[in-house]
């Protein structure tokens, strides 16, 4: 019997010569994320580890990746003491892959690890963060675990009782239109499973518009599957895996891609046409409440945020730059964004696309994760809305529960902050 | 004999259970104190500790949908409640059974707050209104770490036979 993406991985990284969906397997785990809350992982480790007698150290400190993104620069002293215990522990165990709060290298989780080249096609990844589902982009099973389930990996370098999830395969043809982006497809595809319509499955992606998608369209794809409630989503690694893995995220050595059988077995497979999707928005209070645009244009918003691990890398922003250059925000909206990563905020730089949003009346944040999960800058008042190229809109999810969040694409955010509504990019603003 | 003292929909998230802001907090001793906040009655009833322990809180499908964040775990752990849904989100089930907090799966669980349930292995009855549910256990592998007593027993196990 044929094997999907994923149960081939699974396969290999547990040494077995075939899987299929429902067998529980105990992996081996090629990379282990986690944000700042690697603080809690660290004392589980300690909880675990207490009375064994055996060293207080990780299975391999080379396979372990610690980003701060959550809350940067600090917003509290409880924070700060929190990174100062992780940066002590990454010290004293030699982990390499540390992304502290720092201009150049540091940045939102999901996007340090693919463009750095952590990610490589065929591998378990886990991370102690839900859209860990982004690096299926480039062809890894990547799935979101908790703290203590992290410190479990750390003692012993393997996932335990990992149920193989049934893979639902998503065909896509034809092209997106016009101001119709990667974002717009996986709402589409999360109004029509709904919040749990994948839960405890595998979303895999193919057809041609895939293949014609760069990676950070895959990215935007993989990140959200997690919203349908999949365990990942992922993108079997092609030509264009290979060339972000080289061009972009400087890994040299020998990358193999892993393909699923032609008689994989699947428990659904839906059919997308791309040609006649638009933009489409999630409405509050839960991601798959999707409506085209034009079901809420005219709503005004308050506050348009434009980043994430959802939205905030360099085409998003090259997107969002060319409709509001020499244009400018409303008066009654604040538009915010903030970069995936400082590598992008200097290419953005360079590009000129920071100077067209500050030039608009937009405040440029540093990278990491901002409004995002609602506990650092940009918070909401009572009543008001935001529209954000987030993944989230959960009620309380900006910090309010008295405010209302609609998620977006960068083209339908940026066209709505000129208006100080939503705005179909399509007819443009003003 | 368990009581319902809360009775919530469908796609019930994290940032419900344990919002966002909140989550500088790590340590399960400290976490139980934000759980539910933004549902200030039912936070301020656990907080005064008029809750007691094996209350049951009814839910629809996927309950704990969103982040990963274990503190909505722990901070449900903190005050000894049981959640009876008809269904849960993947990293809540998993990050429950490492903690140890109970979860009954009875798909179409419905009952009102007041409403006296008996738990049984395989159903739960709503003594209320005479209606009972059949309840989907957990796999084996899962069912394997809640009766080490959690994750970290489990792992500890394991890495004892290791060695020997
Ligand atoms: S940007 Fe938002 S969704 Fe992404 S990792 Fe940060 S908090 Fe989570």
């Amino acid at each position: 019997m044929g094997m999907t993406v994923v149960e081939k991985i699974l396969a290999r990284a547990s040494g077995r010569e075939s899987v299929k969906a429902g067998d529980v397997l105990e992996p081996r785990v090629d990379l282990a994320m986690s944000h700042e809350n690697a603080a809690l992982v660290i004392s589980q480790f300690h909880e675990i580890l207490k009375g064994t007698g055996l060293p207080e150290r990780p299975w391999d400190p080379s396979r372990i990746a610690i980003i701060f993104d959550h809350r940067v620069p600090a917003e509290s002293s409880k924070t700060a003491t929190n990174h100062k215990k992780v940066r002590q522990f990454v010290a004293a165990n030699g982990i390499t892959r540390f992304h502290d709060v720092r201009g150049d290298t540091g940045g939102i989780c999901h996007q340090i690890l693919p463009e750095r080249g952590y990610v490589l096609p065929g591998q378990v990844i886990v991370g102690t963060d839900s859209h860990t589902t982004s690096h299926g982009a480039l062809g890894a099973f990547a799935f979101g675990i908790g703290a203590t389930e992290m410190a479990s990996v750390w003692a012993l370098g393997a996932a335990l009782n990992v149920e193989v999830p049934a893979t639902i395969r998503v065909e896509v043809k034809g092209r997106l239109p016009r101001h119709v982006g990667p974002k717009d497809l996986i709402l589409h595809l999360i109004g029509r499973l709904t919040a749990q319509g994948a839960n405890f499955r595998v979303i895999e992606f193919h057809g041609d518009t895939i293949r014609r998608m760069p990676t950070s369209g895959r990215l935007t794809l993989c990140n959200m599957a997690v919203e349908a409630g999949a365990t990942s989503g992922i993108v079997p690694a092609d030509d264009e895996t290979m060339r972000y893995l080289s061009d972009e995220a400087g890994v040299t050595g020998l990358v193999e891609p892993v393909a699923p059988d032609d008689d994989a077995v699947y428990v659904d497979t839906i059919r997308v046409t791309a040609s006649k999707l638009e933009p489409l928005v999630a409405c509050p209070h839960t991601v798959d409440n999707v409506k085209p645009v034009s079901a809420v244009a005219g709503t005004l918003v308050d506050q348009v945020v434009i980043g994430s691990c959802t939205n905030g890398r360099l085409d998003d922003l090259a997107t969002a730059a060319k409709i509001v250059k020499g244009k400018t925000v409303a008066p009654w909206t604040r538009m915010l964004v903030f970069p995936a990563s400082g590598r992008i905020y200097a290419e953005a730089l360079t590009k000129g696309y920071l100077a067209a949003f500050v030039n608009a009346g937009a405040v440029v944040m540093n990278a990491g994760c901002g409004p995002c999960l609602g506990v650092h800058e940009g918070a909401l008042g009572d009543g008001e809305v935001a529209l954000s190229t987030t993944n989230r809109n959960f009620q309380g999810r900006m910090g309010n529960p008295n405010s209302q969040v609609y998620l977006c694409s960068p083209a339908v955010a940026a066209a709505s902050a000129l208006a100080g509504a939503i705005t179909d990019p399509r007819k443009g603003a003003r | 004999m368990p009581r319902v003292v809360l009775k919530l929909g469908d796609d019930v998230s994290t940032d419900v259970i344990y919002p966002g802001r909140f989550m500088a907090t790590v340590l399960p001793a400290e976490t139980p104190q934000y759980a539910f906040s933004d549902m200030t009655e039912f936070n301020a009833d656990l907080r005064a500790k008029q809750v007691p322990h094996g209350a049951v809180i009814a839910a629809g499908r996927n309950f704990g949908c969103g982040s990963s964040r274990e503190q909505a775990t722990s901070a449900l752990k903190g005050h000894e409640l049981t959640i009876v849904a008809s269904g849960f989100a993947r990293i809540f089930l998993q990050n429950s059974v490492n903690l140890g907090l109970r979860l009954v799966c009875a798909p179409g669980f419905e009952a009102s707050v007041g409403d006296e349930l008996d738990l049984e292995p395989s159903r739960v009855l709503n003594r209320s209104t005479g209606r009972e549910f059949p309840v989907v256990p957990l796999p084996p592998a899962r069912q394997a770490i809640v009766d080490a007593g959690g994750l970290i027993p489990y792992t500890r196990r394991l890495l004892a036979e290791r060695k020997a």
